[in-house]
């Protein structure tokens, strides 16, 4: 289609002007094809958050912000390079990083497995789903008091918060998945000879694929605000941790440089999931690189 | 794998769905390697026919007699849906693989290959369903069908929606791939000069049984047009008034 119309267009210049000439003579084309390059750049969403920063640097020079408010970026990487090289700085987030993870391996793993039983066994669904619809409702942070009272600050509460924050929405999407598998390709493939082992490997679980890609999407979101919560609240290292520490000494540089950690490991775990669905969603149109 | 026919016999056929019944006691009998077309109007029961005859539904009275009655004959039989129902996820070769069963064995890859190339996609064998147009999928779809050498296969309007052209393809590399074959086929369809341009023999179900069963006498290759009289009388049949309506 674009081939075609250059060539139209190509046609229709004049024969002593050059293709680039002509387009040089209109700018409102030029802007569009600069704006139709940065629409196709990988880099494109770099773009707000630099000029974002970039403004906040000048205000903080010109005196505008005042440091009380928010330190300027520089102020904010001197701070991290001079925790980085105490230490400090990577012990509190390999510490965060470990709670995470943990987290939604334990809470993950348990929530497509119950999604799995509850869609695919008649039994397993009347027996649990109703308790856990239930359960869902309950906010898990309304949880914090008793499960400090149960497991005190130790690592076990971080744990139990966060796996249980990213269950639900595992759970309910791996669920919906399976559900939503389209009944006509399972008929194919039962008629196709398929054994009930080869109809779920080969149809149900790519089938319910995208829904619990969405549902791990979910948790990851799930799973930072409750390790931010619970470190916060309760914990002796970690970002959030750090973060309270920075505040009874008014750092605010340390404070602004936890969130900008936690923004960064958002984004992080982001990329390792898009990444994973364009490997394993490769078929779905919308996850073609 | 041997290329015969099987043969299929239902007697007494019943099968309701709360309503009236849709099939009140039909009886059909389809030798090997007969080309058989079914006709009727919509929701005269054709697809309910088809899929008890295929296995897919059971009847709630009288039985359905595939071959030997054994379970080699639920492997030979091959159901083409309305819709390509490709696996959006497997790749072109990859679906038609899926036909080849439970055990593909170890030159399925091969057969699958050669099956594809027949229905003229080998090209295409690498790449997602998603990216193939309405025709291609049911070629895909076709290709899936037949590369496990079925004794019969069983066709519910699968060129229904394609376009005029594309049909008459289509209805080329299923009457090649019979004569080829030697298949049983049972072949639904809306379209009677379709029916009269591949069967051998055509049935008309209206009540709920067998209303008309006609011989098509043509010689093949038959040539578009060929059997005008025969389409006109089924048709005068299906529109006539006087006939009870379909419930
Ligand atoms: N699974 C089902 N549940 C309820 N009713 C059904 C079911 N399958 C078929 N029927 C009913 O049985 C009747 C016959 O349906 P069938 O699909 O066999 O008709 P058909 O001849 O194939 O029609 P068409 O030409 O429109 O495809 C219809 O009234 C339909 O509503
Ligand atoms: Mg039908």
């Amino acid at each position: 289609m674009q081939g075609s119309m250059s060539e139209v267009e190509r046609r229709a210049a004049p024969p002593t002007g050059g293709g680039s000439a002509s387009r040089a003579a209109a700018p409102g084309r030029t802007g569009a094809a600069a704006a139709g390059r940065l629409g196709r750049s990988r880099h494109a969403g770099w773009l707000l958050p630099a000029a974002v920063v970039a403004a906040w640097q000048v205000a903080s020079s010109a005196g505008v912000l005042s440091d009380a408010v928010l330190p300027a970026p520089s102020a904010v990487a001197a701070a991290g390079w001079q925790l980085t090289r105490s230490g400090e700085l990577p012990h509190h987030m390999g510490v965060s990083f470990l709670r995470a993870v943990a987290g939604l391996a334990v809470g993950g793993s348990i929530g497509f497995a119950l999604g799995l039983a509850n869609g695919l066994s008649r039994l397993s669904d009347r027996l649990t789903d109703t308790t856990l619809q239930m359960a869902r409702n309950v906010p898990h942070l309304a949880l914090i008091p008793l499960v400090i009272l149960w497991f005190g600050i130790g690592e076990e509460a971080k744990l139990v918060l966060v796996a249980l924050g990213v269950f639900f929405p595992v759970y309910v999407n791996t669920l919906h998945g399976i559900r939503t598998v389209d009944p006509k390709l399972i008929e194919m493939g039962r008629c196709y000879g398929m054994t009930r082992f080869a109809l779920f490997r080969r149809i149900v679980l790519p089938g319910a694929l995208p829904s619990v890609f969405v549902g791990l999407r979910f948790a990851l979101g799930v799973m930072w605000l409750t390790l931010i919560v619970a470190e916060t609240i309760a914990a002796q290292s970690g970002i959030g941790y750090m973060a309270m520490q920075a505040r009874d000494f008014l750092q605010t540089d340390v404070i602004v440089l936890a969130i900008a950690i936690y923004a960064a490991l958002g984004k992080l775990a982001d990329g390792v999931t898009r990444s994973l669905e364009r490997r394993c969603l490769a078929w779905h149109p919308a996850f073609r690189a | 794998m041997s290329g015969a026919g099987l043969p299929v016999t239902a007697r007494g056929l019943a099968r309701g769905f709360g309503g009236p019944p849709v099939l009140r006691g039909l009886d059909l009998h389809v030798p090997a390697g007969q080309f058989l077309a079914v006709v009727g109007r919509s929701g005269s029961g054709k697809s309910t026919l088809l899929r008890l005859l295929g296995g897919l539904d059971r009847p709630d009275a009288g039985r359905v007699t595939r071959g030997g009655g054994d379970e080699a004959a639920d492997a030979r039989t091959r159901v083409m849906f309305q819709e390509p129902r490709l696996l959006p996820w497997a790749s072109v070769l990859g679906n038609v693989a899926v036909g080849l069963g439970a055990k593909p064995g170890p030159d399925g890859e091969a057969r699958a290959r050669e099956a594809l190339e027949r229905v003229g996609l080998a090209e295409r064998a690498s790449e997602w369903p998603e990216g193939l147009s309405g025709g291609q999928k049911s070629r895909v779809a076709l290709a899936r069908a037949l590369v496990s050498r079925p004794g019969l296969l069983l066709l519910d309007e699968p060129l229904g929606a394609l376009d005029a052209l594309t049909r008459i393809r289509m209805q080329g590399l299923v009457e090649a791939a019979w004569r080829r074959d030697g298949f049983t086929a049972l072949l639904v369809t809306h379209d009677v000069s379709e029916a009269v341009a591949l069967a051998d023999r055509i049935v008309l179900i209206d009540g709920g049984a067998v209303a008309l069963d006609l011989a098509v006498d043509l010689p093949r290759p038959r040539r578009r047009g060929s059997g005008a009289a025969l389409e006109s009388a089924i048709l005068d049949r299906l529109l006539d008034p006087s006939a009870r309506p379909a419930s």
